[in-house]
């Protein structure tokens, strides 16, 4: 059973203190929810490089140099 | 001269890691707070998620906050608002990170005992032994419907639990 420590700041004293059902389950929302938003973070930020990526070969198909095309998109 | 730096309580995690550290009953007796956390994660991968602070058991969307970060190659930013929670000890350590390293913050939170919204400032690094340390600056509000002052701070990982050997000491500080 999963616990957590509460600290009574009165006493001084600590507590292990078994979490209970609706704690258990707001935990593992909590987890399937940072889950999915780290799933669309991590695609978000290919999307952009993969983007980037693009507009650097366009450029350079236009005739800049990789200089040039650093100096623009700061890659 | 009078005390104006006190500790009012710590803790350490032991054997088996915990899923939340919670301090309870805060004396009313300060002007500020002030909090040392150093935490290690049972999380595995690059990216871990954050601590989740949240006061008064309070969990709905009524905090904010704007963060500054470095990773010693690379800076940025981000922020949120209507968040339920504030992110702190980001990046934290995990168990595909270096043994025994371990992220730490001095969390500053002031007037707490107020009837206004309250702010933080977090100072962080996260020292994993690699080429990558993540150091950042966070800035946090809450803002609930009824304000009230913080009588509970309560710090939980946004996935698996927090180590063994992890920390965590509140401090009273006075302006007399």
């Amino acid at each position: 059973m999963p616990t957590k420590l509460v600290v009574d700041c009165s006493t001084g004293v600590t507590t292990e203190v078994e979490l209970t059902a609706e704690e258990i389950a707001q935990r593992e929302a909590d987890a399937a929810a940072f889950a999915e938003a780290e799933a669309q973070r991590l695609a978000d930020e290919q999307a952009k490089a993969a983007a980037k990526q693009a507009a650097q070969d366009k450029l350079k198909a236009l005739g800049l140099t990789d200089i040039e095309v650093a100096a623009l998109v700061g890659a | 001269m009078a005390l104006t730096y006190v500790a009012i309580a710590t803790t350490t995690v032991g054997s088996g890691g915990t899923t939340e550290i919670e301090f309870t009953n805060i004396p009313q007796t300060y002007t500020d707070l002030l909090v040392y956390l150093s935490i290690r994660t049972e999380d595995t991968g690059a990216y871990n998620g954050a601590t989740k602070m949240t006061f008064n058991n309070n969990s709905n969307a009524v905090y904010s906050f704007r963060r500054l970060l470095g990773n010693g190659s690379a800076a940025s930013s981000s922020s949120g608002s209507s968040q339920t929670f504030i992110r702190v000890s980001n990046n934290a350590p995990t168990t595909s990170d270096t043994a025994s390293t371990f992220s730490n913050s001095m969390l500053y939170i002031p007037n707490y005992t107020g009837t206004t919204a309250k702010s933080t400032s977090e100072d962080n690094v996260s020292e994993s032994n690699t080429t990558t340390a993540y150091a950042q600056l966070v800035a946090g509000l809450w803002n609930p419907a009824t304000q009230a002052a913080i009588t509970s701070i309560k710090f939980t990982r946004e996935t698996l639990n927090i180590s063994q050997y992890s920390t965590a000491t509140l401090y009273g500080i006075k302006n007399s």
